[in-house]
């Protein structure tokens, strides 16, 4: 077998026997040996690949937490506040003002061939825009002929226009429900809050299937945006996973220049506890080098922006009622029981500080009763966790997913509304995780945020909010700290920590191929490290050819 | 003429399963759709199953029962396309769910009536489960989102922990109608109201239930159709009560399940006549207009 020796102007392995090298030897796909090129020539004959010379090698980074929906959103116009990339490359400037965004829009809508096809805008967040409202006489300039529909960034508003509240029947007077303001004619203004106004509306417009469905064409996207990240790994962290679903992922992730590792979780919903585990333990032998199976994402309550997360005494700082239960504390302890008795991983979103104490009772009292040694089980954004909760969770064996994106963009907004001034400072405590010795990684959620690790690491690093405040000084890390986190603190959340993560012998051959070297710029503009491309086991991938 | 649906709702245990069976085997010649976004067993019993092909099971007297997971926009209109078409849809909705959002996407689904929410409670565990912290709000949201409570499982406590539950129930939930149902017997009138309007069989007469009665207004001069179903609405005494009145302006349809009314105009005319169901002892009609025992 073949053995290729890559030069690169440095190689950072996160492997602390040998943090920098020059040279590292791919073999069959994996590792043969991180070092000098002398030492690296022992193994043998090589053919030495010069390619990476002028760039800088790291493990591949993995994402924890995304969804592969972000490969289906790119089809809809994206009228974001911030720039952002699709998965062809091309870079969408953000848009800061109505007028801009309804250009945009009519644009897309010019382009179509038909006057009643829907334009579809995602990414609108009114928070940067002083709140401003967008009616439904505004989504009418784009079009009175075709529907309009924008789904802003926070996933709890969309704004419609004339044409498709007429489609969805809703054109009428009499609504009485509280996510339906009224114009002064009596008639809906155009703007539908909460999933349960949204979704029967936007399912005439298909949007029911865009955050829940997977298609070729999703997977493939998705895995180009983690090209252009630098991502090797990646999640799609809750699917209703059954046996045509997931003869899809087989078949698109097996496809030979498939570039990326997928792992796929299956949610917690229309399954019985023990048919959910069993599932999951069924799937353990169709795991391939790019699709891992078997493990299980359970959503425990909603999200702080949205006021749907549970949060303890005292609550929500503007007031708001207490946000909604997804489980059962009963149902979840029973799957946290019969997932430890068959050695099946759990993730679990919680978002609000009730939900993460739920999490961490209902898994104390599951071990008291099923001792596990290595379970792993893992908090999936757990926002507002406060430093005892870190302590629980380290005595538990539990590891952390944090959202370090989220903290600049919603920052702000967490600050003066959500939960207030001194809770906001402890959101999405790396610091905290770190000392209390819980395994810690920080994710995009993408679609939700745009995925980009190095951007992650600098949030997490920076606690900047969009205002350009540092928000929660005390919880910044180092950039070795969060550099490390979006590696081998990820590999490790996912049990995967023996086969990437870093760049030592014997790991799968998976490498962030950088332009610039993120050790050596200036902590604020670790972001802007610019990303070649990857190697995923073995396979370049250059950003610019996928 | 659009689909009923009825949604039951309530905390783990409280019976929503038991119910379910109990309305699949006694809405007689009525097709029902059960939609379940439980973590648990379809709530269907064994016998009653005739197929099941792992989305849908067919249920006995053509009624089907699927799980619908995370998409209940796309469960309902999946309903919609069956053929042939149910006469009912029942929603039983998970143990943490809050009821009036689903009533919601219920309402904003065109070719859907909303027909009300019935919450159930355990009457051996609804106050533990108050108390717990995790659960305190929930409880007291679900219970408050309900048109009608019904308290299960009576006859495990003791007659004074009964009242005391029922008190509590009303201090959480003011003047909605508590039915006690022991093994989920509600009778179908009052579960899922007149089933005969939309084109099953005549209903019973309570068979079996004779805490209930029902009463038949029929108002022989025009009478104020809002006036009428908002007074029927705020009488706890009265669970349902639907038919047919006259206005000054034409007919009126009056819908009303516990505190919840609809008035809609009808363009055609109608034997006039408002049967209200409610229990024996409580079910007092004052309010102005003619009535007669059924």
């Amino acid at each position: 077998m073949r053995t290729t020796i890559y030069s690169a102007k440095k190689i950072i392995t996160m492997n602390a026997n040998r943090p920098n090298v020059s040279h590292v030897a791919v073999r069959g796909g994996r590792i043969l040996g991180a070092g000098t090129l002398a030492e690296l020539e022992g193994w043998g004959d090589y053919v030495l690949d010069e390619r990476f010379k002028d760039k800088v090698l790291m493990p591949g980074f993995v994402e924890g937490h995304g969804h592969s929906a972000a490969g289906a959103l790119w089809d809809h116009v994206y009228v974001g506040w911030f720039d952002d990339v699709d998965s062809d490359g091309k870079r969408w400037s953000g848009l800061k003002s109505v007028d801009d965004v309804v250009e945009r829009l009519k644009r897309a809508g010019d382009e179509m061939t038909d006057q009643t096809t829907p334009v579809i805008g995602w990414g609108f967040d009114p928070i940067y825009m002083s709140n401003k409202r967008i009616g439904r006489a505004d989504l009418d300039r784009v079009s009175t002929t075709r529907p309009v529909v924008v789904m802003q960034a926070s996933g709890h508003i969309m704004n419609v226009n004339t044409r498709a509240l007429e489609l969805a029947g809703m054109l009428r007077t009499g609504h009485t429900h509280p996510g339906i303001p009224l114009g002064d004619d009596g008639l809906p203004a155009g703007e539908l809050k909460s999933p349960e106004i949204m979704t029967p509306v936007g399912r005439h417009f298909g949007l029911d299937s865009v955050m829940v469905t997977a298609n070729e064409a999703s997977l493939r996207n998705y895995a180009r945006l983690c090209v252009r990240a630098g991502v090797t790994t990646t999640t799609d962290l809750g699917v209703e996973l059954d046996d045509t679903l997931l003869g899809l992922y087989e078949n698109v992730t097996g496809e030979p220049d498939y570039p990326v590792c997928l792992v796929v979780l299956r949610i917690a919903f229309g399954a019985t506890p023990t048919d959910l585990v069993d599932y999951c333990v069924s799937t353990r032998n169709r795991t391939t080098e790019r699709l891992d199976l078997g493990r299980i994402k359970v959503i425990a309550d909603g999200s702080i922006q949205g006021f749907t997360a549970r949060l303890r005494w005292p609550g929500y700082y503007n007031g708001a009622e207490n946000g909604l239960w997804y489980i059962a504390p009963s149902q979840l302890e029973q799957i946290y029981e019969l997932a430890l008795m068959k050695n099946v991983q759990v993730h679990t979103h919680t978002n609000g500080d009730e939900a993460t104490q739920l999490a961490i009772d209902c898994l104390g009292s599951a071990l008291g009763k099923i001792g596990s040694a290595d379970h792993r089980f893992t908090l999936q954004h757990c926002q507002l966790a406060s430093t005892a909760q870190f302590r629980q969770m380290a005595s538990l064996g539990m590891c952390v997913n944090l959202f370090a994106n989220h903290h600049f963009y919603w920052g702000d907004e967490h600050s003066h509304l959500t939960v207030g001034p001194e809770r906001a400072k402890r959101m999405n405590a790396c610091r905290t995780a770190l000392e209390a010795g819980v395994p810690m990684t920080i994710h995009s959620d993408v679609p939700v945020t745009p995925l980009a690790p190095l951007f992650t690491a600098w949030a997490a690093v920076n606690r900047l909010t969009a205002s350009g405040r540092v928000l929660g000084a005390h919880q910044c890390i180092s950039v070795h700290e969060a550099l490390r986190a979006i590696t081998l603190g990820a590999a490790y959340t996912l049990k995967l920590d023996d086969e990437i993560g870093s760049i030592e012998v014997g790991k799968r051959a998976d490498f962030a191929v950088l332009e610039g070297d993120p050790t050596e710029v200036d902590p604020i503009s670790l972001k802007d490290v610019r990303v070649w491309g990857t190697v995923q086991g073995g396979r370049i991938f250059a950003a610019a050819d996928i | 003429m659009p689909l009923p649906v009825t949604l039951i709702a309530g905390y783990l245990g409280s019976g929503k399963t038991t119910l379910v069976n109990y309305l699949l085997r006694n809405a007689k010649g009525c097709r029902l759709a059960v939609l379940v976004n439980d973590f648990g067993d379809l709530p269907i019993d064994a016998d009653l199953i005739e197929a099941d092909d792992g989305t849908v099971v067919q249920i006995a007297g053509g009624c089907v029962c699927c799980a619908y997971g995370g998409n209940l926009s796309r469960a309902l209109a999946s309903v919609l396309e069956m053929r042939p078409r149910p006469n009912h849809v029942l929603i039983e909705a998970s143990g943490v769910s809050l009821p009036g959002s689903i009533a919601a996407t219920v309402e904003l689904t065109a070719g859907l009536w909303f027909n009300g929410t019935l919450v159930l409670a355990d009457a051996e565990q609804i106050r533990r489960n108050a108390a717990s912290s995790y659960l305190a709000d929930t409880i007291t949201r679900q219970l408050r989102q309900g048109d009608l409570l019904i308290l299960t499982k009576p006859d495990l406590v003791p007659d004074e922990e009964l009242a005391a539950t029922a008190n509590w129930l009303e201090t959480i939930a003011p003047r909605r109608p508590v039915v006690h149902a022991q093994f989920g017997a509600v009778p179908v009138d009052v579960a899922l109201g007149s089933l005969s309007a939309h084109g099953a069989g005549p209903a019973d007469k309570f068979n079996g239930h004779s805490r209930f009665k029902s009463v038949v207004l029929r108002p022989e001069r025009p009478v104020d159709a809002e006036a009428m179903a908002s007074a029927l609405a705020a009488n706890p005494g009265v669970a349902r009560a639907k038919g047919f009145v006259l206005t000054p302006s034409g007919y009126a349809l009056l819908h009303v399940v516990g505190p919840r009314y609809t008035v809609e105009s009808i363009a055609c005319s109608h034997p006039i006549g408002v049967v209200c169901i409610g229990l024996d002892a409580e079910l007092e009609l004052d309010c102005g207009f003619e009535s007669q025992i059924a």
